[in-house]
């Protein structure tokens, strides 16, 4: 296999700041020493359980392992995390006492910052993180929800965008970044967090006229594909 | 064989003696027997062809016992008889049936079908007060056992009749029905259970099935044949065109088919896949310029299109239909006097359940013509026609019981009248395909479907059944029991989606109101560009736009060239048993004369050109081919076992550092290229043929390539539905947007990392290697060819190589092939970029 050098695709701008796609899904900001993960839903295995669907209670478990593996890695000073960080309200109450213990781990000797999901509107305010419904950082906005009418740069998540690269006789599908000038979102990072196809109409108003460009998640980094490639689903 | 065997001393009662009478006929020895049997409170198993009048055998006993009956009685009486079918169409077509003796005979006995087709209001008034016979699927049954007083329903139960059962036996519907049957026969000790099934070559596994095991002894219900069948009169058919070395589509033979057609009254084409049927009718209709009346019948089609192709058939306007194994079960279709069967048959059994379906008559020979569509095809044409001569049948291995069945089983019992985990541990155990279950896995079952079985976290507070302090396990929230019922069932279809006819009005909305044709897969219709066209439903159509579930489509012209629908649908591989039979003709030359002479010449070719292996043997040959290495082996076990031995292969070569790029593989044969000199390693002993072929590849290195592989995660999205773990997405309810659903592989990446031993891996792991790789036939042969693998170092491609090799359906197996999908995407968007602007 050919291993192509093109580091000038695994990065982009967007205002001021220089953003780098990483592979495990989190955005990566080094002049900020700034970690930003969409969409870890925390406990969405017993919230399914809940309802009867006795999915594993390990996707907690799971998405904190790969958050730790990412900071030993990056060492953030911050860590943002773009809402829909819980499933659902009682999702904290139910987080196993291992996991929760995981979880405090991680927030020692750094700040995190919670922005408010739909999933979570209230996210809870005894873990000494900051919360807020959007940050603001050298003039690009943090939010969950990508916002058509707001003021742009925007990073945000919610969508869970992924992509179907067309290769010779295959496809491949993989959650992906979907990014133009104006505009990031990030793959969601939770382990039982699915993905919609960035081709479907959801992301239509966001990236008109297919004005964008997708970082493919692959094994050791992410891969900068342009519309002409993807696939519908 | 005499006609008739000795009578058994029952006799029938008078109204039944005057009706057959009335109709000229007389009860057959069978169908006396089978009343015999059942008189004494045996259970048995009748063994016959199509037309031997199998059906009423089967219900003579319940007629003739329920006609003893006085009217108070009857009045009195519950359900007496249920008969099980694997198709709701044949238990409807069955009832009708059997309406007619009995409203000849005068008999007031109430006979009624339930389906899932049967309103909410009538199966809620089954529950309350049954008929005296109900005909009903296994699904359905599940559902009654699961009701609160199924005690009551069925505990006065008489007979069962479960109908096409060696078919019903190999799938887990089996499972569930075997299941069912051991919660029948405890509920109702005295009943009788008569299966009915076409020929097969292990009657016991069967007869097994039929009555309640018990540890440490194997116990048979009695069997009961049909003797003194006319033989079939088959032959293989003759084109004027030479056989192709590969392909599947027979393109030769359509004009002697379209003769053959002409020349009878009324005739069935039977076609292994989808696409062949509508390659098969599009084919015939090109030639029909006497606009004999052909149609065409497969599963995909609308029902209501297909009923009406059934109705038309049954009064005999039709002279021809093309069909897949939709109408390989019994039903009775009228007055077919010709079979054709497209293709090669890949198994006897399957090939005289198709022969059955003409002449309905026992006493007259069938008629069938084979037609081959490639070289090796002829060779299992021949040898299928030698198995039926003998009355061979090809038979596939006893099921090991399903544990996501269990699950669900587990749930309606619970919902039932609840039970006694040691009690149904043994109840379940006296279902044949669950004899050996041990009580590890009955209990991990059990916690799974109670709190989902974790090993390091329960779901206490969620628990869908619970024990209570008396020891009974009960449903634990309406809520759960409403979850069961709408989950019952084995099958996991693709999701498919209708195709519409209707255009789009020019703003892009869709024009409504136009026919629903019939359904497709989704991921056919996903992969549709506006614009293309694909045949279906016989017609030739142009793909408008997806609207909503449903695929909108216009009639093309004619004269455009179709992209076919690529179904994944109704391949089946091709039989042990005859792949035994073709391995010994490729041995024996002089078996060749029967044979069309371009095939002998062809194997004859081979002998001179590399080497025939004998029928124990294992050829393998080597050769460079442009700028490849080709290593191709024929080992003659059908598709699927050569799939995983091409995967398992590869990884042995990529391991060796020859560089595997693909590999091919059909029925006969596995063909493996490489950028590394094959032949050359193994001539100079770096690569070793018994170390390459050990049988230690079936243990890590499938257990490295299975966890990671779709095959797994396949097998795994059934298991979670099946057993409950997610919910059955029901039609209609996956409208685009926010639906509750979850990726299942996401599930399996979570689960596989943190409890690699979990019940439900263990499930999807068992399935993956029964039905989707062929493990146990790929063990088998590796086994078998120990010492008896011939090599033969060639210079250039082998006769029968061109045959493998000329197989559609390629595939890449180069490591990381994902990684470099990506990586060459994002080549091509640097050339875009790369590119001067302004274009």
């Amino acid at each position: 296999m050919t291993t192509l050098e093109v580091p000038v695709l695994s990065e982009f701008g967007l205002g001021d700041l220089i953003c780098i796609p990483d592979p495990s899904g989190a955005l990566w900001i080094p002049s900020e020493q700034l970690l930003v993960v969409a969409d870890l839903h925390f406990e969405k295995g017993s919230a399914f359980a809940r309802r009867g669907s006795f999915l594993p209670p390990y996707d907690s478990r799971e998405t904190l392992a790969r958050l730790a593996r990412l900071t030993t890695r990056l060492k953030p000073k911050t860590i943002l995390a773009l809402g829909d960080t819980w499933h659902d309200g009682g999702g904290n109450d139910r987080m196993d006492r291992d996991d929760a213990e995981a979880f405090a781990q991680l927030r020692h000797g750094v700040d995190w910052i919670f922005i408010t999901g739909n999933h979570d509107p209230e996210p809870p305010r005894d873990l000494g993180a900051t919360v807020a419904d959007a940050f603001t950082l050298k003039g690009v906005t943090f939010r969950h929800e990508p916002d058509v009418l707001a003021r742009l740069p925007e990073i945000a998540g919610h969508l869970h965008p992924a992509a179907k690269v067309k290769g010779r006789g295959r496809a491949v599908r993989r959650k992906c970044f979907i990014a133009n000038e104006a505009r990031c979102i990030l793959p969601a990072f939770g382990s039982y967090a699915g993905g919609l196809n960035v081709l479907d109409e959801a992301f239509r108003p966001l990236f008109q006229r297919g004005n964008f460009t997708t970082h493919v998640l692959g094994a050791d980094r992410a891969y900068a594909v342009g519309p002409a490639l993807l696939l519908p689903d | 064989m005499s006609r008739l065997p000795k009578l058994p001393s029952v006799t029938l009662p008078q109204p039944f003696t005057d009706w057959f009478a009335s109709r000229g006929w007389q009860p057959r020895a069978h169908q006396l027997e089978l009343l015999d049997k059942a008189s004494q409170g045996r259970s048995a198993l009748l063994v016959a062809p199509t037309g031997a009048g199998k059906t009423l055998a089967g219900f003579l006993p319940s007629l003739v016992d329920l006609a003893s009956l006085s009217p108070n009685a009857l009045k009195k009486r519950g359900l007496h008889t249920l008969y099980i079918s694997p198709l709701k169409a044949l238990a409807v077509d069955i009832a009708r049936n059997l309406e007619t003796p009995v409203s000849e005979m005068g008999l007031p006995f109430t006979i009624e079908t339930r389906t899932g087709d049967t309103p909410a209001h009538k199966r809620a008034r089954q529950a309350e007060r049954p008929p005296h016979i109900l005909l009903t699927t296994p699904e359905q049954l599940a559902l009654l056992l699961a009701h609160r007083k199924a005690g009551e329903l069925f505990g006065g139960l008489k007979t069962i009749i479960l109908d096409e059962l060696h078919a019903l036996v190999t799938s887990k519907r089996g499972d569930l029905l075997s299941l069912d049957l051991a919660r029948l026969h405890r509920l109702a000790p005295d009943c009788v259970a008569i299966g009915l099934s076409a020929t097969v070559r292990e009657p016991e596994a069967l007869q097994r099935y039929l009555v309640p095991q018990e540890a440490g002894e194997t116990r048979l219900a009695d069997l009961v044949t049909v003797a003194g069948e006319a033989k079939a009169k088959i032959g293989i058919l003759k084109s004027a065109n030479r056989l192709p070395l590969a392909g599947h589509t027979a393109l030769a033979s359509m004009p002697e088919i379209y003769n053959a057609i002409a020349a009878h009254h009324m005739t069935l084409v039977f076609v292994n896949t989808r696409m062949q049927a509508e390659f098969v009718f599009q084919e015939l209709w090109k030639l029909n310029e006497a606009s004999l009346p052909i149609a065409l019948h497969h599963g995909s089609l609308d029902v209501g299109q297909r009923r009406k192709v059934e109705a038309a058939m049954v009064s005999g306007t039709l002279k021809a239909i093309v069909c897949t194994a939709t109408l390989d079960l019994g039903i009775d279709w009228g007055d077919v006097d010709l079979v054709i069967n497209v293709g090669a048959p890949k198994g006897a059994s399957r090939l005289m359940q198709r022969i059955g379906r003409s002449n309905h008559r026992l006493d007259e020979p069938s008629e069938a013509l084979l037609v081959p569509a490639n070289r090796f095809e002829a060779m299992e044409c021949q040898a299928a026609l030698g198995a039926v001569e003998a009355a061979a049948q090809d038979t596939p291995d006893p099921r090991i019981g399903a544990l996501d069945v269990l699950a669900q089983h587990v749930l309606g019992m619970a919902c039932a009248d609840g039970f006694i985990a040691d009690e149904l541990f043994r109840e379940v155990c006296s279902a044949t395909p669950y004899a050996d279950l041990t009580r590890e896995d009955f209990n991990a079952v059990l916690d799974f479907a109670a709190t989902g079985g974790y090993s390091l976290r329960a779901y206490e507070h969620f628990a869908k059944i619970k024990r209570g302090k008396d020891g009974v396990w009960r449903i634990a929230t309406p809520r759960a029991a409403q979850q069961y019922r709408m989950n019952i069932g084995t099958i996991v279809e693709a999701t498919m989606l209708k195709v519409r006819l209707g255009r789009m009005t020019k703003a892009g909305t869709p024009a409504r109101g136009g026919r629903v044709l019939g359904e497709v897969e989704d991921y056919f219709a996903e992969g549709l560009v506006l614009g293309d066209t694909f045949i279906f439903a016989g017609e030739v159509l142009r793909f408008e736009g997806l609207v909503g579930s449903e695929v909108m489509v216009a009639r093309a012209s004619h004269s455009v060239d179709p992209k076919i629908p690529a179904y994944a649908g109704g391949k089946f591989p091709l039989s042990t048993f005859l792949a035994e039979r073709v391995r010994l003709m490729l041995a024996d030359p002089k078996s060749w004369k029967s044979l069309p002479s371009e095939v002998s010449e062809w194997l004859a070719w081979q002998r001179d050109k590399s080497v025939l292996p004998l029928a124990d043997e294992l050829l393998v040959e080597t050769f460079p081919s442009g700028d490849r290495h080709y290593l191709v082996l024929y080992p003659f076990e059908g598709r699927l076992a050569h799939q995983t031995l091409g995967v398992l292969l590869t990884k042995r070569l990529e391991r060796a550092r020859l560089k595997p790029l693909g590999f091919v593989c059909n029925d006969y044969g596995v063909s493996i290229w490489a950028m590394g000199d094959i032949g050359a390693a193994l001539r100079e002993g770096e690569l070793r043929l018994d170390t390459l072929l050990s049988e230690d590849m079936l243990g890590d290195d499938l257990e490295e390539w299975l966890n990671d592989s779709s095959i797994m995660k396949r097998a795994f999205r059934h298991c979670a539905v099946i057993s409950g773990l997610i919910e059955r997405r029901h039609p209609g309810q996956e409208k685009t947007g926010k639906q509750v659903t979850i990726s299942t592989d996401l599930v399996y990446e979570v689960l596989r990392r943190h409890e690699p031993d979990h019940i439900l891996l263990k499930a999807a792991r068992m399935d993956a290697a029964l039905g989707l790789l062929d493990l146990k036939r790929l063990g088998d042969m590796l086994t078998r060819i120990r010492g008896h693998v011939v090599l033969k170092p060639l210079d250039r491609i082998s006769p029968l190589a061109v045959a493998v090799l000329l197989e559609i359906g390629r595939e890449s197996v180069y490591g990381e092939a994902a990684e470099s999908v990506l990586a060459e995407a994002e080549h091509a968007l640097l050339a875009q970029a790369l590119e001067p602007s302004g274009s």
